[in-house]
């Protein structure tokens, strides 16, 4: 039995508003061990981002506790934190998040910025090389608002790659994307999964794309709908191959 | 992250909003402006009074009559009486330190050359007397000791007397003019000196013998002035001195009287004029350093509108790894470029400003070092004192919060 890198227990999530008191999370407890491929699926609204920003290090639960490769990530320092989300973690936002008038390369050089260990020369290589494993080998140059969404999601996935973290965590990375770049990106998911060992989160609606991982919860509500084994998980890239030669995408 | 880092990222930021970086300088380009024109004109100005002064000689030593306050009132200097021969033989005759000495008596009046007439002033001197005030003689003789024995009505003409006595350009040499009622005869023409660092028109004058104005004009045995010149700069205080004690006991001052004259030396009238433009340069210089804080705050104050528009980029940065301290640094970084940015302009536009007033107006300056390294240091500290708390704000920015700001 492999180890535990997360592990949460009764997690919960408010938000005040005003009067009101979204209940986001309503006591979600569960582990996912080092080299898991999950999937979080479940219906809008039922907490899904809010769940992943919490493992991300981004938020902190209301009630709850959440350890990340046993450490109690409350204890934590905001550097401390922050040297975590840099080095272990690789975040694909749902809204991509990237910044503005800044190029995709630089957009996806960026966590190296903040990486000490990392010269500028291999800075540079890295990004390149992260940004053709999504298949953008052609838009470096480009701005995020000279790219398509699609794209604009890619480089996110490319920037959340590219410090080499144990962890990624991907809210909906391919929600916008057609089946052959989702099944491109799936692929390279499932690559960095079984031949890196990286443990992968990624929150989908779509349950095809769910096929792919090793266990899918079912969210609903703020609260485990169900937790299952995918007994027979698919290759993306036996799909890939399988698909009609379509000229472009 | 490195300094090159952080200094390319904050250049970026800055690039995208070129004209409101360059606004937020300029409240530091005119601060440092102003403070490297304003002290170069004031050092300017003090370098020039100084060298005039030193032009009318260093070790000049002026001595002038003053109350005692025998009678309990004091009366302006110049209504005593208290110079005669005798201090200048007893000053002769005892003093080591000083190699010229001259008495020197004033009269006003006007000089005339038939039907021109200029009011101007006559000072009786002795023969040493252009040796000890840097005078020289560009035309003709300067008189000799005979002519103080004998009194003669001969004189020495300055060059504004000449241009309202003889406006036609002809040679005064041997030509008689009066001064009052009398006639004298001029024998030199004295070089121009121009203006004073009072404004006094040093070239209005006529130098004649002491002896002739004593007694066929003024018709008084007291000097106005006695003027000497100390043996060279160093012994200017010691010659002082010892004058003063020749002179009390020439004046048989009894040790509990007060001088009834002062000695003043020519540096002391430097010192004096030198911290009154020193207290000019640093007036101006508190002006020209009140516009810096001014921009200090402009600089502020936008910083802090880049903070809050930037919230998102904020919380992305630290999403992805980013410490307080490196959004500190970014943001303090863009404060200190655009303070030092500013400041090597300002510092452009003093040269280039002191240069204009040098050219058009005339004023002598002189560009100090120091004031350039000193405005360069004060850009420095403003950028990073009033970028700090913009920039900290930013750091303290929880990062799920600032991602979602909109
Ligand atoms: N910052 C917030 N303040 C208040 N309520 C919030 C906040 N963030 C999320 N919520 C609420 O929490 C609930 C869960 O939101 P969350 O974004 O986790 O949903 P999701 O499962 O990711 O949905 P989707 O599939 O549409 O992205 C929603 O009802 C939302 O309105
Ligand atoms: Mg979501």
């Amino acid at each position: 039995m492999s180890k535990k890198i997360l592990e949460i227990k009764d997690l919960k999530r408010d938000f005040i508003m005003g009067s009101e008191t979204v209940h986001a999370l309503r006591g979600i407890s569960f582990n996912v061990n080092t080299g898991e491929f999950v999937t979080i699926m479940g219906s809008s609204g039922s907490g899904k981002t809010t769940l992943l920003n919490i493992l991300g290090c981004l938020d902190k639960p209301t009630i709850g506790n959440y350890f990340l490769d046993g450490v109690d990530v409350k204890t934590l320092s905001r550097d401390e934190l922050a040297m975590l989300r840099n080095h272990k973690i690789g975040f694909v936002f749902q809204s991509y998040n990237l910044l503005p008038r800044t190029t995709a390369l630089e957009n996806v050089e960026l966590p190296l910025l903040y990486n000490k260990d990392v010269s500028a020369a291999e800075r540079r290589e890295r990004a390149v090389h992260a940004l053709e494993a999504v298949k953008l080998a052609d838009r470096f140059d480009h701005t995020p608002s000279q790219l398509s969404g699609g794209q604009q999601q890619r480089v996110a996935i490319a920037r959340a790659l590219v410090n080499e973290p144990v962890m990624i965590l991907a809210d909906e990375a391919t929600g916008n994307l057609d089946s052959r770049t989702s099944y491109d990106i799936m692929a390279l998911m499932q690559e960095l999964n079984s031949a890196q060992g990286k443990t992968i989160v990624f929150v989908t609606h779509e349950p095809d794309i769910a096929a792919f991982s090793s266990r899918t919860i079912q969210l609903r509500d703020g609260q485990i709908q169900k937790d299952t084994q995918n007994e027979n998980k698919r290759s993306a890239k036996e799909m890939l191959e399988n698909l009609p030669a379509v000229e472009d995408y | 992250m490195s300094l090159i880092n952080l200094i390319r990222i904050a250049l970026k930021a800055l690039q995208r909003n070129k004209l409101r970086a360059f606004l937020t300088m300029l409240g530091i380009i005119i601060g440092v402006g102003s403070v490297i024109a304003m002290v170069a004109i004031g050092q300017g100005s003090k370098q020039s009074i100084h060298d005039q002064l030193s032009n009318m000689g260093t070790n000049m030593i002026t001595v002038q009559p003053a109350s005692n306050l025998n009678g309990g009132v004091r009366i302006a200097g110049s209504s005593f009486q208290t110079l005669t021969i005798k201090d200048i033989t007893a000053l002769k005759a005892g003093a080591q330190y000083i190699t010229e000495i001259s008495p020197a008596v004033t009269s006003r009046g006007q000089a005339i050359n038939g039907a021109l007439n200029w009011p101007t002033t006559m000072s009786g001197v002795s023969t040493e007397y252009l040796d000890i005030r840097k005078l020289t003689i560009r035309d003709g003789i300067a008189f000799t000791q005979n002519d103080i024995l004998t009194s003669a009505k001969v004189c020495l003409i300055g060059q504004t007397v000449i241009d309202n006595l003889f406006p036609n350009g002809e040679n005064p040499i041997g030509k008689v003019i009066r001064f009052g009622r009398l006639p004298f005869q001029v024998i030199g023409v004295l070089s121009p000196k121009g203006f004073n660092a009072f404004g006094q028109d040093q070239d209005d004058i006529l130098i004649a013998p002491y002896t002739t104005v004593q007694k066929r004009i003024l018709a008084t045995i007291y000097y106005s002035n006695i003027y000497a010149s100390a043996a060279n700069d160093g012994v200017t205080d010691a010659a002082v001195t010892e004058m003063t004690q020749i002179l009390r006991e020439s004046h048989r001052l009894t040790a509990n009287e007060d001088n009834d004259f002062t000695v003043r030396t020519q540096q002391e009238l430097i010192a004096t004029l030198s911290s009154t433009s020193g207290l000019l340069t640093v007036l101006l210089t508190v002006v020209a350093g009140i516009s810096l804080v001014i921009g200090g705050i402009g600089i502020m104050n936008i910083m802090y509108v880049s903070v809050t528009e930037r919230t998102k980029e904020i919380g992305l940065r630290m999403s992805i790894g980013a410490r307080g301290k490196d959004i500190l640094m970014q943001f303090l970084m863009e404060a200190v470029i655009i303070s030092i940015t500013g400041g090597i302009i300002g510092v452009f536009i003093g040269f280039l400003s002191t240069q204009i007033v040098t050219l058009t107006l005339g004023w002598p300056t002189i560009i100090s070092e120091s004031s350039v390294v000193l405005s360069f240091v004060v850009c420095a500290v403003t950028g990073i004192f009033f970028g700090y708390y913009p920039a900290q704000k930013a750091s303290r920015l929880d990062p799920i919060e600032a991602l979602r700001y909109e």
